[in-house]
């Protein structure tokens, strides 16, 4: 086995040789070497961040019809750099009454519940955290200390505009919950297990957006909804709660929260592509080289960072009750029609050719896509003229 | 070795990382604090009262609501690994068990519970 292949694991052996001879205890070597390797996945990822905020300021500008950021370096990559170095260099104030145990552990825990993520997304077939047989539950436990981190920054402020923003959140997170669990139920049924790297094993003939469009798409959206971007940005909304949860931070805080957000968004971008585009997997080139297979893993990623950017820079916010009334009356009722219906024509079809089990899921997820649609289009009509009164149809278009 | 080690240091370094960045802007920083610089944002105007004020009760019941499904999940994961084995039996089982939280969305939706009034 030589480095190409196996990279992480000839390292660490090499490592554990050398810590070896300087007579190291072999459990604590071990450790050592896997905390070297932690550290450094981590820290290249915090790098990638950084580039994030410049991607992320290069498309809404391109979305705006402006250049964005262009002066500092090249293409303005340097930007990001001379962001970090205002943010280090700001003063930082802790607002009068604020809790300050909770005030101060938000960021941390905000940029950790992102970080504690990747140790069970895998990168490449060989280079992964840990292969833990829970990962999917594990992504939700994670996903769940962002929540809290949210509650504690909006109740720790001392601040009106915190405290609702947290609030608002707080709603949406627990509400995109439930959609967002159910979606994780379908790959997991499809590949009889929650391990993350066995779901993409068991992608090999066909991608589970193509047996679920419609899970795919659903849990897309609860991923949105629980970035807390457009179109539910509704704990930061800028023109009615200054800058929601995080109104009374500044400088390096700020910082932790802002680049959380953007790293949770590319995480989930990377999980989006794990649980229905296959993760690292492009046609057997991942079996080529574990570089190449990081690299397409990263490449859908970002494809997945750029549909939520698209989405954030296209859609206008909706209000809090709309919202929560489209989770709670069409998005999770939706959601577990769409479960059950899988689960049955999984067992229906399970002996069939895989054609036939193809082109069944896929046309039982769109002809449930389009009922749920017609039904929600027929009951929101009548709702309209029980307000308006019933119009001609020639009137309607005033 | 455990693999929840390893998460274990994930969880460890990954409050690191943002604990450092935070020291840092903490060591780097200027600090002149004074009381109109530290008294919270109202838009300018003096901050009114106490800010833990009372708040919307239904955030309470969607909390509620959303309980009842967090718990389910627990329940519906290993099933849903288990599925391709358990055959038909045990997929109308689970029908029936999202059925039951279906019916007590139900209810809730018609008790008004999902409106925002």
């Amino acid at each position: 086995m030589d480095f190409l292949n196996d990279p992480l694991k000839v390292t660490a052996e090499w490592l554990e040789g050398i810590f070896g001879a300087w007579g190291m205890n072999a459990a604590f070597a071990h450790v050592l070497v896997v905390f070297l390797g932690v550290l450094l996945l981590l820290v290249l990822l915090m790098v990638v961040d950084i580039f994030l905020v410049w991607m992320e300021r290069k498309v809404v500008s391109r979305f705006q019809d402006r250049i964005g950021p262009n002066r500092v370096g090249p293409y303005g990559l340097i930007q990001p750099f001379a962001d970090i170095i205002k943010l280090v260099i700001k003063e930082d104030i802790t607002p009068n009454g604020a809790d300050r145990a909770l005030y101060n552990l938000a960021p941390i825990l905000s940029m950790m519940a992102v970080l504690m993520v990747w140790a069970v997304v895998p990168i490449a077939p060989v280079i992964l955290g840990t292969d833990l047989n829970v990962g999917v539950l594990f992504l939700i436990a994670a996903g769940a200390i962002g929540t809290l981190s949210i509650i504690m920054a909006g109740w720790g402020s001392n601040n009106k505009f915190a405290l609702i923003g947290g609030f608002r959140q707080v709603a949406v997170m627990v509400a995109f919950e439930v959609p967002m669990l159910t979606m994780l139920l379908i790959p997991t049924i499809f590949a009889g297990s929650m391990n993350m790297n066995a779901m993409i094993q068991a992608q090999d003939k066909i991608w589970y957006f193509v047996i679920s469009p419609l899970g795919a798409l659903i849990f897309l959206i609860a991923v949105i909804a629980e970035l807390g971007r457009a179109p539910f940005d509704l704990a930061e909304g800028e023109s009615e709660l200054v800058a929601g949860f995080n109104t009374e931070y500044s400088g390096m805080k700020f910082g932790m929260f802002y680049a959380g957000e953007l790293l949770h968004a590319m995480t989930f971008g990377g999980i989006w592509a794990i649980l229905f585009f296959g993760g690292y997997r492009f046609f057997g080139l991942e079996q080529v080289s574990p570089f190449l297979a990081a690299a397409i893993f990263l490449a859908k990623a970002l494809i997945g960072y750029w549909i939520i950017m698209w989405v954030k820079y296209t859609m206008v916010r909706i209000r809090i009750d709309q919202m929560l009334a489209f989770n709670w009356i069409f998005l999770t009722p939706l959601s577990f029609v769409l479960l059950m219906v899988t689960a049955l024509m999984n067992a229906l079809l399970r002996g069939t050719p895989s054609w036939v089990y193809g082109i069944g899921m896929f046309f039982s997820n769109v002809i449930l896509a389009w009922l749920a649609l017609e039904i929600a289009r027929s009951v929101s009509r009548k709702e309209r003229e029980k307000i308006e009164g019933a119009k001609p149809l020639a009137e309607a278009h005033h | 070795m455990n693999e929840w080690l390893y998460v274990a240091l994930f969880m460890i370094v990954g409050a690191i990382i943002p604990i450092g960045a935070i020291l840092a802007g903490a060591i780097l920083s200027p600090k002149k604090p004074n009381p109109i610089k530290q008294s919270t944002y109202e838009c300018g105007i003096e901050p009114v009262g106490d800010a833990w004020v009372q708040f919307k009760v239904q955030y309470y019941i969607f909390a509620l609501v959303f309980l009842v499904f967090d718990v389910e999940a627990v329940f519906l994961f290993p099933w849903a690994v288990k599925l391709g084995q358990l055959g038909l039996y045990a997929v109308v089982e689970g029908i029936i068990f999202i059925s039951i939280l279906v019916v007590g969305l139900l209810y809730a939706w018609r008790k008004g519970m999902l409106e925002w009034s």
